[in-house]
């Protein structure tokens, strides 16, 4: 039976503006909305969020993570474009006593780790290698889905990083280091293969501004928790769990994107004055002279939110009719149950067939050693005894 | 005694639906006084993934399982996430055991494209399955390679219909350091019909099936019989959760069990898509109510073999509206009232553990302990240690009683390394009431510096083993596979009546290895003060040390002599 389609179109500057798309006809309708459709430039959001830190006592860290992925599956954003990357499990970790819970204020206000959460990276798994393999997409070819980060050049990127760092380096699970240069030059890939339209990169380490002080590809916008030579500090520690629960600066940012919802008009000068040097006592960075478009026109939600662009159209199309599957010939022959522990059948098992291979040198070169002396000791003539 | 489900309508005016869907909890209070609750959620589909015409149109059976199945050739699945260990001795057998970590293993078909004497044939198709599984699960299942996976020779029969079993398309692996968590309990909920929404999946909050001693969800996939003919076959989705919460960390030490208690959560309703959606509550030990007692009061009972034991439930059937009463709801109570009884032993268990001093050798005991009176039945020990323990195969013993017991079966894979593990499979007679110990020295390997996990001084995980066994049975087992029965009684085909099938896993074993010291600045500290000091002051004293000839001081009587000497005005000696 033909069924009608409606595509329903959801513009970001407006509420909900509904408009009928005839697809035959070329006008769009409203010259408006078609201008202000092609002005922003995205028409889909990724996520990159990453976890360097190993052991219980980086608890907080988990949590930073945790509290960004929260609130942009809150605005929007779904699960499969969310690349989430947590290198120690703290949830289920048997030092806390609060099994299956993150929390991020103390007093055990608000868990972020919630009831729904997928964690596509966790544990070992989480390495410089494969960090940079999910951002530039080289990743091996039985990799699924949910693990790879398939971007194209409309997409808008926010990729955070949290753990412990330095100058000009990010210490990933306490063996090994992303440096500053490496992170810019996957940037730079990522852009010759336009696998991203505009880019937010969000540090939260101690000497988080060192890590972006080598971009050079363009439309990139960085943020930082802390100035070269300065420590980030974490904020406050939970007395019955017994580690810190976050960091100073991802507390207030996640403060100040609990005020964010989908329709906000709130804007990137915003952001970059969340926590300030009296609340963060280190002093946060931004950089924004590779980005294209000015600040205080980038909404949050571009890089937080999701959006969804959606037609209405009032065509409509014929499905065709469903496939039957064919029934094959019945079977006649009888299934039954293997027998789970055979024993006799088990202790009269004929030893496994080992695939023949052909005699390596060794054997060869014995067998002729064996032959040519025999021959040489008796003569020839005792070959035709022998065949 | 069994309640059928009612017939709906008659069959041939409506087209029967292909699929059908029925969810089942048990719960069975433990004579610890913890309580050990038991999902399983059944999807049977009559449809054949291996046909030609590709499967398109799902509407119970998830898609994502019904593309692995037809997309690897995969015959049955059977893939299990465990935290924590199940105790034996204390809490009876599970009704599906599993070790702790993740376990995967796999009987593939011989397909068109994947022909078994093809060397590495199944092995591909094996690890891109590991690679989709770990994607659907959230788990890092892509962990499994061949230094993990193994080919058992005569364990891990397939659980499903088949006429012949060549091992050749048996694959089994195990993560013994898999972590569990919510992210793995979410996409599980998803592949439910009705999702975690309605019917009994909605008491699956992990924040209380996390806290707690035992938790274990698993995913099975099998060919079963359609019906007794069994001339075709459907495809069975089986999920289960077994979750045992503990006295003291969920009810705070009183002995009273609710559903609100445990799960957090009452119910109000079964899932719409159930054909039956039942609540089973193991009250054997309870004839006359006299141990604990259980409201609301059902008037349903039934009794069901299971375990080669013959158990009562109260039963309380979801899709009857007067099962929640007036409040619309059903939050069902048990509570103790005396603590009395014992529970019966079980007849099979198992341990393990590593014995030896140093980092240099070791020994691996297992110990099976038969406890029937005067039974002895076989049991197959599976074990699969990694390659980096080295076992000495020429000390292996096993003794019964002291005295030695030479296995009728052994089959032996030595391991190579860096490329798989070592496999052992015995076939061993338990004597009747006695312990049997199984011994077999082993020598750690020196890993390379880029082998070694973030965390070397955990330790490395190695395996558990699996113990596999017939044992006899108190009750005759009932071996009509398609009559009507509650799913846990059907988990395991029963071919006797006087025996049941029995998988025991025992702990897996932590050991560790010679780490080096990794850590960093000590090793620079170190090494560049000792460069400093012999290369730079070595040369320094080189280039700015000058020599001077000094006569050596006289001795004391000479000093003496010359202080003499010069108060008398003579030159000194």
């Amino acid at each position: 039976p033909p069924i009608v389609l409606f595509y329903v179109e959801f513009e970001r500057k407006c509420r909900s503006h509904v408009s009928l798309l005839c697809c035959h006809a070329s006008c769009f309708g409203d010259e408006d909305n078609a201008g202000q459709f092609f002005s922003s430039g995205h028409t889909n959001n990724w996520a990159v969020l990453v976890c360097t830190s190993r052991f219980w006592f980086n608890y907080r860290h988990v949590a930073n993570t945790l509290s960004v992925y929260r609130s942009v599956k809150r605005l929007g954003i779904p699960d499969s474009h969310i690349v989430l990357m947590l290198a120690d499990d703290m949830a289920c970790n048997h030092r806390n006593p609060k099994p299956a819970t993150v929390f991020s204020h103390k007093n055990m206000e608000l868990n972020v780790y919630g009831d729904d959460v997928e964690v596509d990276y966790r544990g070992y798994e989480v390495t410089v290698e494969n960090f940079l393999r999910v951002l530039t997409g080289r990743l091996p070819p039985s990799t699924p889905r949910s693990k790879r980060l398939l971007s194209d050049d409309r997409s808008n990127i926010l990729i955070y990083l949290t753990g412990h760092g330095g100058n000009g380096f990010l210490k990933f699970q306490d063996s090994e280091e992303i440096s500053n240069v490496e992170l810019a030059d996957a940037f730079e890939q990522m852009w010759q293969k336009r696998r991203y339209n505009e880019l937010l990169f969000i540090i939260d380490t101690c000497q988080g501004a060192s890590m972006y002080e080598r971009f050079y590809s363009p439309n990139l916008m960085a943020l930082a928790s802390s100035q070269v030579g300065e420590d980030s500090l974490s904020h406050q520690p939970d007395l019955a769990i017994g580690v810190h629960l976050m960091d100073r600066y991802t507390f207030y940012l996640l403060e100040f994107l609990e005020d964010i919802h989908p329709a906000s008009k709130t804007n990137m000068n915003d952001l970059f004055k969340v926590c300030p040097k009296s609340q963060c006592v280190s002093t946060p960075g931004h950089r924004t002279d590779l980005f294209l478009r000015d600040p205080g026109s980038v909404l949050i939600t571009d890089f937080f939110g999701s959006v969804r662009k959606v037609e209405i159209t009032m065509e409509t199309i014929n499905l065709t009719d469903p496939i039957n599957p064919v029934n094959g010939e019945l079977q006649i022959r009888k299934y039954s149950y293997v027998d789970q522990l055979p024993v006799s059948e088990i202790i009269h098992q004929k030893p496994k067939q080992k695939d023949w291979h052909p005699p390596d040198g060794f054997i060869l070169g014995l067998w002729t050693l064996i032959l040519l002396v025999f021959f040489k000791l008796y003569g020839m003539k005792h070959l035709k005894h022998i065949f | 005694f069994d309640t059928s489900a009612p017939e709906t309508v008659d069959p041939s005016s409506v087209p029967q639906p292909k699929d059908d869907f029925q969810e089942e909890l048990v719960i069975r209070p433990l004579h610890s006084g913890d309580i050990y609750a038991s999902f399983q959620f059944r999807t049977v589909w009559e449809t054949d993934f291996m046909r030609g015409n590709k499967v398109s149109h799902y509407r119970l059976f998830p898609k994502s399982l019904g593309q692995v199945i037809s997309k690897f050739s995969v015959r049955e699945l059977h893939i299990s996430f465990t935290q924590g260990y199940w105790r034996t001795m204390q809490w009876g057998q599970p009704f599906q055991p599993s070790p702790p970590g993740a376990e995967l293993w796999v009987w593939f078909q011989d397909s068109a494209e994947c022909k078994v004497y093809a060397a590495g044939c199944v092995d591909g198709t094996w690890k891109e399955l590991t690679n989709v599984l770990s994607g659907i699960f959230c788990a890092s299942l892509n962990f499994i390679d061949s230094t993990n996976t193994v080919q058992p020779s005569a364990s891990f029969k397939p659980l499903g219909i088949g006429n012949e079993t060549d091992h050749r398309f048996l694959r089994y692996a195990t993560l013994p350091r898999e972590i569990v968590c919510t992210e793995n309990l979410t996409p599980w909920k998803k592949l439910l019909p009705c999702g975690s929404k309605a019917g009994l999946a909605v008491l699956l909050k992990s924040e209380k099936l996390f806290h707690s001693s035992f938790h274990s969800q698993a995913v099975h996939i099998r060919p079963v019989c359609q019906d007794w003919q069994c001339k075709t076959t459907s495809w069975e989705l089986r999920q289960t959760l077994n979750v045992v919460f503990d006295l003291h960390n969920s009810a705070q030490g009183k002995r009273e069990w609710s559903l609100f208690k445990m799960f957090s959560r009452t119910l109000t309703e079964a899932c719409p898509l159930a054909s039956s959606s039942k609540i089973y509550i193991d009250i054997t030990d309870n004839p006359q109510g006299e141990q604990f007692e259980v409201s609301p009061a059902t008037p349903l009972l039934s009794q069901a073999v299971v375990l080669g034991d013959r158990r009562t439930f109260s039963v309380y059937d979801l899709t009857q509206q007067i099962t929640f009463g007036t409040v619309r709801s059903l939050n069902l109570l048990i509570r103790w009232k005396s603590s009395e009884g014992d529970m019966l032993r079980p007849l099979l268990h198992a341990e393990r553990y590593v014995a030896g001093y140093g980092l240099q050798t070791g020994e691996i005991h297992t110990l099976m302990y038969n406890n029937h009176p005067y039974r002895s039945f076989p049991v197959l020990l599976l074990d699969s240690v990694p390659w980096y323990l080295r076992l000495y195969i020429h000390t292996l013993t096993v003794t019964s009683k002291g005295k030695d017991n030479k296995p009728s079966y052994i089959h032996y894979q030595p391991s190579k390394d860096r490329l798989r593990p070592h496999l052992l499979e015995m076939l061993v007679q338990l004597p009747p009431n006695s312990v049997t110990e199984v011994t077999v020295q082993f020598e750690r390997a020196l890993l390379k510096w880029t082998e070694y996990t973030p965390d070397p001084n955990h330790g490395f995980y190695v395996g558990s083993s699996v113990i596999s066994s017939l044992v006899p049975s108190i009750v005759a087992m009932d071996t009509n596979s398609t009559r009507e029965r509650p799913l846990f009684s059907s988990f395991f085909p029963c071919k006797e009546e006087s025996s049941y099938f029995v998988r025991v896993y025992t702990e897996p074993l932590l050991v560790n290895l010679p780490t080096p010291d990794f850590s960093m600045p000590y090793n620079v500290i170190c090494l560049t003060c000792t460069v400093v000091a012999v290369g730079y002051g070595s040369l320094y004293n080189l280039l700015t040390r000058s020599f001077q000839i000094e006569e050596p001081s006289p001795g004391l009587a000479k000093r003496i002599a010359n202080i003499i000497r010069k108060m008398r005005g003579v030159p000194p000696l």
